[in-house]
């Protein structure tokens, strides 16, 4: 009796198992294996050396990661990356939403051509827009400089000194990227019944309220997705100071994938860098279930 | 068939590709006589200016056929590892010559002495010594080089004869009183000259004018602790300290012309690719203005220096003897007159200088003396990563965040650190060595 379910739910297992193996198998050469040697890499100290002959490759333990948490540059690449973390997600957050609730509202006109408008910094080239971004910054000729001594406030130097640099690359980063939160936001807010809001104005709540108490809660999933995927991907900081600063001045703008980067492909210091490359893997993945187990307990609120 | 081999040679499966290429030449038969392709990387420009060179090679050497790839020089260094690592490198190649120790590091090069020694057209004295010695890693010769690039004073002879002088100073003390008083004829918001904070170069240059080595023991240590080096350091602070130099990156900088046009600095140290660039870029009314001078020395004509490209042959390549051909053409003074009215490289070798408008144009007399006054950096091939940390070692230095001793100290450290795994490389050799005789 108990045996026919039995069989047919090992057959399907297996059917199932047989139509996710092309993709298992993609993931496990593409991703898994590598990753895999990665791993591997980081306990030896693999270096252009290695590369010319196997015989100069040493197994070093965990040799790279005590190094690494003795390296001056690595704390100061962390602690840069946790500054443009800090002050660009909540910025970005905002701006998201912000801009969202705009363009989703029914009184503003020409909604398709502001929807456009502000994903438009999402899909340009970055190395493009950098160029530009870094005429506005200049210190004695920038747009931005200009509208600073319009209000009599004193000019900065943007790229030039250490303490502005990283503002500066928050500036471009968030400008670049709340597009594309926004196009999630602006997709929730769509979701959200007519009716909740038709109920709150019947029992008397203004907009703030409406704001607050139907339309802020609804969007607590998408808001803790959206502020995942922009947490890690914030920690990944690279390409901004890449082409903006190439780290500088004074190193201000070294992220911790700038500092992997330049350890792996410029001095080949690939057995460090993947190290580098864990420990960063190790943070995000933290963050991650620490942010989780936040939105859990908000929404349990 | 050949472009298909290429492609798939840059896919990465050189080995299936060569394979059945030679499968189907097997199958050709051995009638006619076989055209050789040689892969040739180059660089920018160079590799554009290229294709007007080439054909009359091709003509002289109708058996030989010449593939030019051009490869960004941002992205040529990790795309020559990465060929190196994957087997899949050309038969010849322009090289930046402090790539050089890194490459034979990776056993990836041929040793050229024995070619050299037996060819009409590359004559060893004809070239200027600092660059050759460039091309020479633990006594053997590796490459040769295709241009020079090194550094020395570009400047307004108008500003500087406005504050007193006819000619740049030839030692540091008369430059200096120069600085000073162009600083002051300027006042607080221009500067004497430019040392852009992201390039290592010019403390580079003041190191090297110094008698001591910037690594010592054969390349094991750093002697950045050298009472030479705290000289160099100390000089380069100074005029930070000073504001003599503003403490400014090249990005800061945004347009290095158009600011020295406007006079807010009046030297730059810079190579000779700038000599096209000023003359392209300054106002006619300021084109005989400016100038060019060899740079000052301690205690007198300074030495500079010896960077540029090489041309090197792969120790894997199939097609030595052919690729030598091309090396030997690109080399001839003739060729190298043509090429640097192409391209504004400078030629390596003295006979090249004699004829053209080379031997005329004023803005490379200078270049032509601080040439035979070369000094090469140190052949190893952490030199790179050394330069960078003491590019970031220097700024600080420069913003006035840390003071000379201290710093010279813990970067000395810092490059023993990096030289660590070069000195037991290289004590195990002498092990093996020592273990058969």
């Amino acid at each position: 009796m108990s045996s026919r379910p039995d069989t047919r739910g090992y057959a399907q297992s297996q059917s199932g198992w047989l139509f996710a193996l092309p993709a298992l198998l993609l993931i496990g050469v593409f991703f898994l294996l590598p990753v895999l040697g990665a791993l591997l890499l980081s306990f030896t100290d693999f270096d252009l050396y290695a590369l010319a002959d196997v015989s100069n490759l040493r197994i070093v333990g965990l040799h790279n990661y005590h190094t690494l948490l003795i390296t001056p540059m690595f704390w100061k690449a962390l602690g840069n990356t946790s500054v443009f973390v800090i002050l660009g997600v909540p910025l970005s957050l905002i701006a998201s939403l912000g801009t969202a609730l705009l363009v989703d509202s029914r009184l503003t006109r020409f909604r398709g051509f502001f929807r456009t408008a502000l994903f438009a910094p999402v899909v340009t080239t970055l190395v493009a827009v950098a160029l530009i971004w870094r005429y506005m910054l200049h210190t004695r000729y920038g747009l931005i400089n200009d509208l600073l001594t319009h209000l009599g406030l004193p000019a900065i130097d943007w790229l030039g000194d250490p303490h502005w640099s990283m503002p500066a690359i928050v500036l471009l980063a968030v400008w670049k990227n709340f597009g594309y939160n926004m196009i999630i936001l602006l997709a929730a807010l769509q979701n959200i019944p007519e009716d909740l809001y038709e109920a709150a104005r019947l029992e008397g709540a203004a907009a703030w309220h409406c704001l607050r108490h139907v339309t802020l809660p609804l969007l607590v999933p998408t808001l803790t997705l959206v502020s995942i995927i922009t947490v890690s991907g914030y920690f990944q900081l690279f390409p901004e100071p890449y082409v903006m600063t190439q780290g500088g001045p004074l190193q201000s703008t070294v992220s911790v994938l700038y500092f992997m980067f330049e350890q792996g492909f410029k001095w080949w210091n690939l057995g460090f860098a993947s190290a580098v490359a864990f420990v960063l893997f190790a943070l995000i993945l933290l963050l991650t279930l620490l942010q989780l187990r936040l939105a859990r307990r908000v929404g349990e609120i | 068939m050949w472009g298909v081999n290429r492609a798939l040679r840059s896919g990465g499966i050189a080995r299936i590709a060569t394979l059945a290429v030679a499968l189907l030449l097997g199958a050709c038969g051995p009638s006619a006589p076989r055209v050789e392709v040689i892969h040739f990387w180059a660089m920018g420009t160079e590799a554009e200016v290229l294709a007007q060179l080439l054909p009359e090679f091709e003509r002289t050497h109708p058996l030989i056929k010449v593939e030019v790839q051009q490869l960004a020089w941002t992205a040529a260094h990790e795309k020559l590892l990465t060929a190196v690592a994957g087997d899949a490198t050309p038969d010849l190649c322009q090289l930046g010559n402090s790539w050089i120790p890194e490459l034979v590091a990776l056993k990836a090069l041929e040793p050229l002495a024995a070619r050299v020694s037996s060819s009409q057209q590359v004559v060893a004295d004809d070239y200027f010594p600092g660059v050759w010695q460039t091309n020479t890693v633990e006594g053997t010769l590796y490459a040769v080089p295709w241009y020079v690039d090194t550094r020395l004073l570009f400047y307004r002879r108008d500003l500087l004869r406005a504050a007193g002088f006819d000619a740049p100073a030839q030692t540091w003390t008369g430059w200096l009183a120069q600085l000073k008083a162009i600083k002051r004829m300027v006042g607080p918001q221009r500067y004497a000259v430019l040392m852009p904070l992201n390039e290592f170069e010019p403390l580079q240059i003041l190191a090297l004018e110094q008698s001591e080595p910037m690594l010592r023991d054969g390349g094991r240590y750093g002697n950045f602790r050298s009472d030479s080096f705290r000289r160099a350091l100390s000089f380069y602070r100074d005029l930070f300290a000073e504001s003599l130099a503003p403490a400014m990156t090249n990005q800061q900088i945004a347009n290095v012309w158009n600011e020295m046009g406007k006079g807010f600095f009046t030297f730059y140290i810079s190579g000779p690719w700038n000599i096209a660039e000023f003359k392209r870029r300054l106002p006619a009314e300021l084109q005989s203005s400016w100038m060019t001078a060899p740079m000052p020395g301690p205690e007198g004509p300074g030495v500079s220096n010896a960077g540029g490209s090489s041309l090197v042959v792969f120790r894997r390549s199939k097609h030595q003897q052919s690729a030598w051909e091309l090396l030997e053409y690109l080399s001839t003074p003739a060729i190298q007159r043509r090429f640097y009215e192409l391209t504004g490289d400078l030629p390596p070798r003295r006979s090249s200088w004699q004829a053209g408008t080379i031997a005329t144009d004023p803005y490379t007399q200078a270049f032509r003396s601080q040439l035979e006054r070369l000094r090469t950096f140190p052949q190893v091939p952490e030199w790179e990563e050394i330069m960078q940390e003491m590019r970031i070692m220097a700024e600080r230095v420069a913003q006035g965040q840390e003071d000379v001793d201290s710093a010279v100290t813990a970067f000395d450290l810092h490059v023993d650190d990096m030289l660590a795994k070069r000195r037991w490389m290289l004590a195990r050799q002498q092990g093996r060595l020592s273990a058969n005789p």
